[in-house]
């Protein structure tokens, strides 16, 4: 019985020539298309800018000191925070943070629906949120900015029933930015919950109702907790890519509602750009995103124990 | 004395299906009361109505004196034991045992003394911070029972409980819930498909098949006086011989076998002479023997057996279409004599046969 009942090592140890093999596709296609880059980038924001694009390869500690401060360490004078930037970064998280909390608000909702329907009708409503996106990005954000201009069919609409006296300001703000980012982003939120609550066994839902539990107190002492990881892992797969978004700020946010996104594309666009800052600005993101990570998975490991 | 639940007329239809129809029950204070029968035959479809989870479609269901019909199952002072247990997985123990008194808004102090009393009551003593991935089904099945305790239920509803343990630990867990349900006193309904748990532990049992109650009674009556041919053949095991009824003296009957040969049996109804139905005979309550005795006796031929540990079940062909199967005890008969094919005799004991109307 030693083959069947052997440990998941054995086995392994048998197998180990052929998983090498087998996984080295992965970790080669891994290797070169996402470390490489990353390591090509760490590397450009430390050297030089050249005028009209393209790097020196020369060592420079500029990059950084021209993203963080107007009057830099390595001065005379004691260093002073520019604040410009960082301001860029802070909008672009809250940005990224309200198009999360937009997401969820709806995505929740929804992906509970389309769980609690029967199970033929469930790969319909999934395959109706995914619809939209076999259309490319850029012109559902242009056909988002041309609903909800001021003279767009949206506006048109609410005039025409009434509701409103005069066109609503949409375009260009926050707001739309918000829409934007929420109507690029919202199956990444739908699909991970959708996933989670389809495994929620509706019984503790029951045995919360027995025991006393009002359906308020069921949905937030028992469903969110329990569907907890389809939550997190939605809200990163939104926050995450909304972060370095560049197109919905770009097309409905206006020079107000400039994004971190925006900002690095300027740096690698046409000859004005500044590839060794875009490099910094880059790395500076993929930190902010690293740490948010991180709070997830001491999250999920805390729930573990 | 009004009845703890109380059940008159319930019916409950899912669509064009009818689950039950025609339900009436009284189940008393303090008893262990069971609602026996196959799979489908609506038995937990009436325990989650009178939890609350599904409505009657006609009928009025009772809470010692009072209608529920129109509370909703977190108003209800009752509580439920689920078939899959359904221990919050984010919660640790003692968080599931304490989750209805919190939602009932009693102090922590108050919590802390219930949930240690129940703890040591279903004996979970060093699980309490565990969660529930780190223990056991069994275990699982204790904190289950606790977290409906807790709240002091008036009645408690269980949906078979057991049925997901191994063999030892069902057996175990019987002896512990009529342990538990005699010490609290509290109005145990317990739903099962499993005749044998049935039979050990309730005070009373409603037999149910289609919908329908086919008979309450406590377990000897139930086993011993079946109303009809369903229940007769669902709890327990039996011999059915189709037969007429000859003569009616009051409850004793003689009726005919289809060889001609005439049995002495019990009537269950009023039966009249000329009825056809089945003699039910329980494989324990024959014998067989070789050489002819005195009294109500079949012959036969000694097909196969089925040595069972503590018994031998044998087959007696009677005719080439009647077998009857015959329960010995291992521990007088000597088995080893008799050989397939052997002519035996087979008696009844008094007060076996029992007839049953089509």
């Amino acid at each position: 019985m030693a083959a069947g009942t052997g440990s998941g090592s054995t086995v392994s140890a048998i197998f180990s020539p052929v998983r090498f093999w087998l996984l080295l596709p992965s970790w080669v296609v891994i290797g070169f298309f996402l470390l490489v880059p990353v390591l090509l980038m760490l590397t450009y924001s430390f050297l030089t800018k050249e005028f009209r694009g393209g790097v020196i390869w020369e060592f420079s500690l500029a990059s950084y000191d021209q993203f963080l401060f107007d009057r830099g360490l390595f001065g005379d004078e004691a260093p002073v925070i520019k604040w410009t930037y960082i301001n860029i970064f802070i909008r672009s998280i809250l940005q990224a943070f309200g198009a999360t909390i937009f997401c969820l608000l709806i995505g929740f909702p929804t992906a509970y629906f389309i769980a609690t329907r029967p199970i033929q009708s469930r790969t319909i409503w999934l395959f109706l949120i995914t619809v939209p996106y076999w259309v490319n990005l850029l012109i559902r954000t242009v056909s988002m900015k041309f609903l909800i201009r001021d003279s767009g069919p949206l506006n048109e609409l609410l005039l025409y029933i009434g509701l409103i006296d005069a066109p609503l300001h949409v375009i260009n703000t926050n707001f739309a930015v918000q829409l934007g980012l929420f109507y690029s982003y919202l199956p990444f939120m739908v699909l991970p919950i959708y996933a989670s609550v389809e495994r929620y066994n509706f019984t503790f839902s029951e045995v919360a109702s027995d025991l006393y539990a009002s359906k308020v107190t069921i949905l937030w002492e028992v469903i969110l907790p329990v569907v907890k990881p389809g939550i997190i892992a939605g809200s990163i797969l939104v926050f995450v890519p909304s972060l370095g978004a560049f197109l919905a700020p770009d097309l409905l946010g206006g020079a107000k509602t400039f994004m971190i996104g925006s900002l690095i594309e300027d740096q690698f666009k046409g000859n004005a750009g500044n590839w060794p800052f875009g490099a910094a600005a880059s790395m500076i993101l993929l930190s902010l995103v690293l740490v948010v990570l991180m709070f997830y998975v001491r999250a999920q490991n805390k729930d573990q124990t | 004395m009004t009845s703890a639940v109380s059940l008159h007329d319930v019916r409950k239809d899912f669509g064009s299906l009818t689950a039950l129809s025609d339900v009436t029950l009284e189940i008393e204070d303090n008893e262990f009361f069971t609602l026996l029968g196959p799979s489908g035959c609506g038995k937990t479809t009436l325990l989650r109505m009178i939890a609350g989870f599904e409505g009657a479609t006609a009928g009025t269901i009772r809470l010692f004196g009072d209608e529920i019909e129109h509370l909703p199952p977190n108003k209800r002072p009752v509580n439920t034991v689920f078939q899959n247990y359904a221990i919050f997985p984010h919660m640790n123990v003692a968080e599931n045992i304490g989750f209805s008194l919190r939602m009932l808004g009693w102090t922590k102090l108050e919590i802390q003394t219930r949930v240690d009393e129940m703890v040591e009551m279903v004996k979970l003593g060093a699980l309490v911070d565990r969660k529930p991935s780190q223990i056991s089904g069994g275990q699982q099945q204790r904190v289950a029972l606790a977290r409906a305790m807790a709240p002091r239920p008036k009645v408690l509803l269980l949906d078979e409980p057991l049925s997901a343990l191994d063999l030892k630990l069902r057996q175990e867990m019987r002896t512990e819930l009529k342990r538990l349900q005699r010490d609290t006193g509290i109005t145990f309904i317990f739903v099962t498909h499993d005749q044998e748990e049935a039979l050990s532990m309730s005070d009373r049992i409603a037999v149910m098949s289609d919908g329908k109650v086919q008979q309450i009674g406590t377990p000897f009556e139930i086993y011993e006086h079946p109303n009809n041919r369903f229940i007769a053949d669902f709890i327990g095991e039996t011999n059915m011989l189709p037969s007429i009824i000859d003569t009616v003296e009051g409850f004793n009957l003689v009726c005919q076998l289809e060889g001609g040969q005439t049995l002495d049996a019990l009537a269950n109804c009023d039966n009249i002479p000329g009825a056809t139905g089945v003699l039910s005979l329980r494989p324990e309550r024959l014998s067989i023997t070789k050489t002819e005795p005195t009294g109500k006796i079949l012959k036969g031929e000694l097909g196969d057996r089925v040595y069972l540990g503590t018994d031998t079940q044998f087959i007696v062909k009677l005719s080439a279409e009647l077998n009857l199967k015959v329960r010995m005890q291992n521990s007088f008969f000597q088995g080893a004599n008799y050989k397939t094919g052997d002519t035996v005799f087979v008696t009844i004991a008094d007060g076996a046969a029992r007839f049953l109307v089509d």
